[in-house]
Order: structure tokens, then sequence, then C-alpha cells
């Protein structure tokens, strides 16, 4: 008889896509892309700019139907639930399957009604106390509480890039997802604001499942488990990230991570 | 492989290689120069070779300083990891093989004294031309990635154990026989085991060549053929007869 396997050994996908093609009116962006995204890992985006990294990254909580020429085919599914069926809630699924952008973008609002703008929409809280509860521990999960506790009330657009960005990051987790999808959120930041926000990804990575698009390949190599390589809409390589930077099977992958001509 | 984007990074790569292939080069030439001083007795010979040995050790600095260098701008990944890696090590072995050159050549006049046993020489001076060719190859297949040549020269230390092997059966029978014979066999024995040890070291440069090329150590154990750790000749035994003592001590 088989070992049973240990849990830790057991893979499990929280969203898997198959066979995902992306056109921009003629333009195919995305060609035929199957990939798991793992629970509790990170994984990464990587390729050169223009590779459709966002443009899949945007499919995965369906951020590209407000884009009136993108059309998409192919499966994405999160829980085992195909999440272009007409009858999903697509407020609802972005409140499972958040997203943080390149720019950090607080609403032009207090601290506090960032982070509790989502909740009140959702109706996650039943009164003052549990806001105020939600709107903590999403600071205290984000890493900000600490800077921020004294100047809730204040503007979200006063606080540093990197205080903005674990703002957004708080927003994002103040619904309670499962997956966080970020669009290089650490591009327009220091490094030292970066490495807090790989830290916190790090800690982060406990209780929810995380999809990265960096153009920093020691970023990716850094804070992901996974890395999938994109070249010209296709995906070229997937797997673990130790693998994919230190013997990467397709050539793409070896030219672009060690930064040859292709 | 395609050239980098950053061409100065080619170029440090390029420096570190050229470095360690001069380093090489020096190498092979101490042992040659060791070898002959040996042979002819060239006590000239052997104090250049002793004063040689500083060369070496100095290029080897340069290859530790660059790499480090090279990992902290460049923060390599893959096979350009693995080129920084490798040659550090390379630089390693090459420095130790240069200082088994150089205790060779200082051990020349004390071998003067033991020239009864002129054979030997003749032993020694094989197994320093087996592993002047294992050299030459090593170098050859860093140059050009050149796996098979790499395992080839893995294979090859077997020949150098072996001669090891004879020889050391050989000195004990002269040891035995007069014991004024002893100090002059144990010179001969030393030097024959620097010899062997440049080849242990080659064979570990062979497998970090393979390792750089295909990214994976290989997996099977080369053989190993220096039995004389295990190896007890008893006085009168016959010794074609004593298979039976040796025993492989893989570390
Ligand atoms: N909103 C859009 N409208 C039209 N074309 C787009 C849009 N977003 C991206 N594209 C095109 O899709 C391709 C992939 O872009 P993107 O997904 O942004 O790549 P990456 O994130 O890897 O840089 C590019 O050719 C880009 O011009
Ligand atoms: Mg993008």
């Amino acid at each position: 008889m088989k070992k049973p396997k240990k849990k830790s050994d057991v893979v499990e996908n929280v969203m898997t896509v198959r066979n995902v093609d992306v056109f921009y009116g003629s333009n195919h962006a995305v060609k035929d892309v199957s990939l798991d995204i793992r629970k509790n890992q990170i994984t990464a985006l990587i390729g050169p700019s223009g590779c459709g990294k966002s443009t899949l990254l945007r499919c995965l909580n369906r951020m590209n139907d407000n884009i009136e020429i993108c059309k998409i085919t192919g499966e994405v599914k999160y829980d085992g639930q195909d999440i272009y069926d007409k009858n999903v809630d697509v407020v609802a699924l972005r409140a499972r399957i958040g997203m943080v952008f390149q720019k950090p973008n607080p609403f032009p609002k207090s601290i506090y009604d960032n982070v509790a703008y989502g909740p009140r929409i959702h109706r996650l809280a039943e009164n003052k106390q549990q806001l105020d509860d939600i709107v903590e521990n999403s600071l205290k999960k984000a890493g900000l509480f600490a800077e921020v506790a004294d100047r809730l009330a204040d503007p979200g657009t006063g606080l540093s890039g990197g205080q903005q960005q674990r703002l957004c990051i708080a927003r994002a987790i103040a619904v309670e997802p499962e997956v966080i999808l970020m669009d290089e959120p650490c591009s327009a930041l220091d490094p030292i604001a970066t490495a807090v926000i790989e830290e916190l990804m790090e800690d982060m990575r406990l209780n929810y499942s995380i999809v990265i698009v960096t153009h920093s390949m020691q970023q990716a190599a850094r804070i992901s488990q996974r890395t999938a390589f994109f070249h010209m809409g296709e995906l070229v390589e997937q797997g673990a990230t130790s693998k994919i930077f230190t013997l990467p099977k397709d050539e793409r992958t070896k030219s672009y991570i060690t930064g040859r001509i292709g | 492989m395609n050239d980098h984007i950053v061409s100065s990074f080619d170029d440090d790569l390029d420096k570190v290689e050229s470095l360690v292939l001069e380093m090489g080069g020096l190498v092979e030439q101490q042992l040659v120069n060791a070898t002959l001083a040996l042979v002819n007795q060239d006590s000239k010979l052997a104090k250049q070779v002793v004063k040689g040995d500083a060369r070496i050790d100095k290029l080897e600095g340069e290859v530790n300083v660059m790499t480090v260098q090279v990992l902290a701008i460049r923060q390599p990944f893959a096979d350009d990891l693995r080129t920084v890696i490798t040659t550090l090590k390379l630089a390693s072995h090459l420095e130790s093989i240069g200082n088994y050159a150089k205790n060779m050549a200082r051990r020349t006049r004390a071998i003067s004294k033991a020239s009864a046993f002129s054979g030997s020489t003749g032993t020694l001076k094989r197994m320093s031309e087996l592993v002047q060719q294992m050299v030459r190859e090593t170098l050859d297949a860093y140059t050009h990635r050149d796996v098979e040549l790499a395992e080839l020269v893995r294979n090859r230390d077997e020949d150098v154990d072996q001669l090891l092997n004879s020889l050391f059966r050989e000195m004990l029978t002269y040891m035995m026989e007069d014991p004024r014979h002893i100090s002059g066999c144990m010179h001969i024995l030393f030097i024959a085991k620097n010899i062997e040890r440049m080849g242990d070291h080659i064979t570990d440069m062979a497998e970090e060549i393979l390792f750089l090329v295909n990214g994976k150590w290989p997996k099977d154990k080369r053989p190993k053929g220096d039995r004389t750790s295990t190896l007890i000749i008893e006085p009168g035994e016959d010794d074609e007869d004593d298979d039976a003592h040796f025993e492989d001590d893989e570390s």
C-alpha cells in the first residue's frame, strides 16, 4: 500500500488558468496560457515589457472586463468555479481576489476611510466597533498600524510612497480576500520601502496566495516560490523559483534571467 | 551562448576566466619543471619552482577578489552564477596543486641520496606526466565547456592511483630489504603521494566543470584506486597475494 501523503506534500491550487487567450482588438496579447496558482505561495510573473504579464494578472479577477476591446477565451477557475461564468458576481469576486497596483492609489480620503471602504460596501461590520477592529487588523497585517495609529483621520495621500502602498495592501486585506494580485507593487518605491513590502509579503503568504508581476528578477528570486516566465504573450516556462533561476530549461528564459541578448 | 546586454559583464567574466587559465598554465609548467628537476637532479630548477609558486598564489588572490566583485555587482543567475562559483573553486584547486608541485621541488635534494632507486623516479615521472595531461585536458574542458573531456579526465585519475599502488609496494620491499633505504624510499613515497593528491584535485575540478555545464553534480561515484591506506605487506609474504588486505575506504 502507498504511504498516505503528508499534508505539506499536497499541492493545492487556489486558481487554475487553462488555455487562456487575450486579444486587444487584433493584438494577440496572451497566447494559450495555462498556469496554476498555488495556495499560500507567492507566484511571480516575469518577462520583458509588453509580454502580457499585466494582462494575464488582470484576467485573474476580471479587471479586463472594463476594457472595451479586450476579448478573453479559455478558462480561469477559482475555488473550482469558472470566474467568467455569467452568474459570477464580479464585485464579490474582486473582494476574494484583491489587487494592488504599481502606483499606490489611495482614495483622497482619510487613512481610516481608505481601509473601511471595502468592508462598508460588502457590509462586513455590524457596528462601529467591528469596523474599527477590521481597520486596525488590516493595518496591522499590512505592517502599517504602528506608523499611523495616532493619525487615522489624516489623508491617506499624505503618507510616504511605501506607506501608501501598504495602505493599499491594507485596503485589499480588509475585505478578507484569499488571493492578492500585485502588479509591480514596488516599482515606485525606494529599496528600503521595497524591502519592507517584501518582508510583509513573506508574512502575508501564511494567510493569502499571492501573484506578483515584477520586472525585478532579483525580487522574483527573493520572494517567490514559483516563477512563470512570459515572452511575447507566451508562457515559456513555469516552475519552482529555485529551479528557474539556477537551471532554466528554455533558452529564452536563460537569456532573459542572465541579461543576455535573446 | 549570446553576449550580455551589459557588455562589461562579459568583460568581467572573460577576465576571471583568463586569470584561471593563466593559473592553470603556470601550474602545469611548475609540475613539468619540478619533475625535470627531480629526474635530472637540477637543484637550480628546483629552487626556481619553489620561488615560482608565489605567482600562482597571487593570481588566486586576484580571482578571489574579482569573483566577489562580480557576485556583488552583477548578481548573476543560472549559468553565469555557476561560472563564477566554479571559477572560484577551480582557482582554489589550482593553488593546491601548485603547492604540491612546490613541495615536490623541495624534496629534490633528498632524492639524490636515494639514487639507488632510480627506477622509481621513472614511475614518478610517468605519474607526473599523467597529471600534466589531466591538467591540460581539464583546462581545455573548462574553456570549451566540454563535458565529454571532463568525464574522460575524471576517469583517468585511476591510472595515477594504480601507479602509486605499485610504487608503494616496490618501496616497501626495498625498505624491508635494508633499513638504510627507508629515508630515501619515504621521500619518494611522499612525492608520489603529492602527485596522487594533484590527481584528486584535478578530478574534483573535472566534476566542477560537469556541474558548470550540466547544472547537476555527477551522481555516480568515481572509481578510487589509491589503496595504500590499507595495504599491508608482512615480511616474507608473497606480495602478489595480498589482495585480501585491500579495502576501499571511500571518503
Ligand atoms: N488596455 C489596453 N488596451 C490595448 N492594448 C493593451 C492594453 N493593455 C495592454 N495592451 C497591450 O497588450 C500587450 C501586453 O501588455 P501588458 O499586459 O501590459 O504587458 P506587460 O505587463 O508584460 O508589460 C501589449 O502589446 C500592450 O500594448
Ligand atoms: Mg505590466
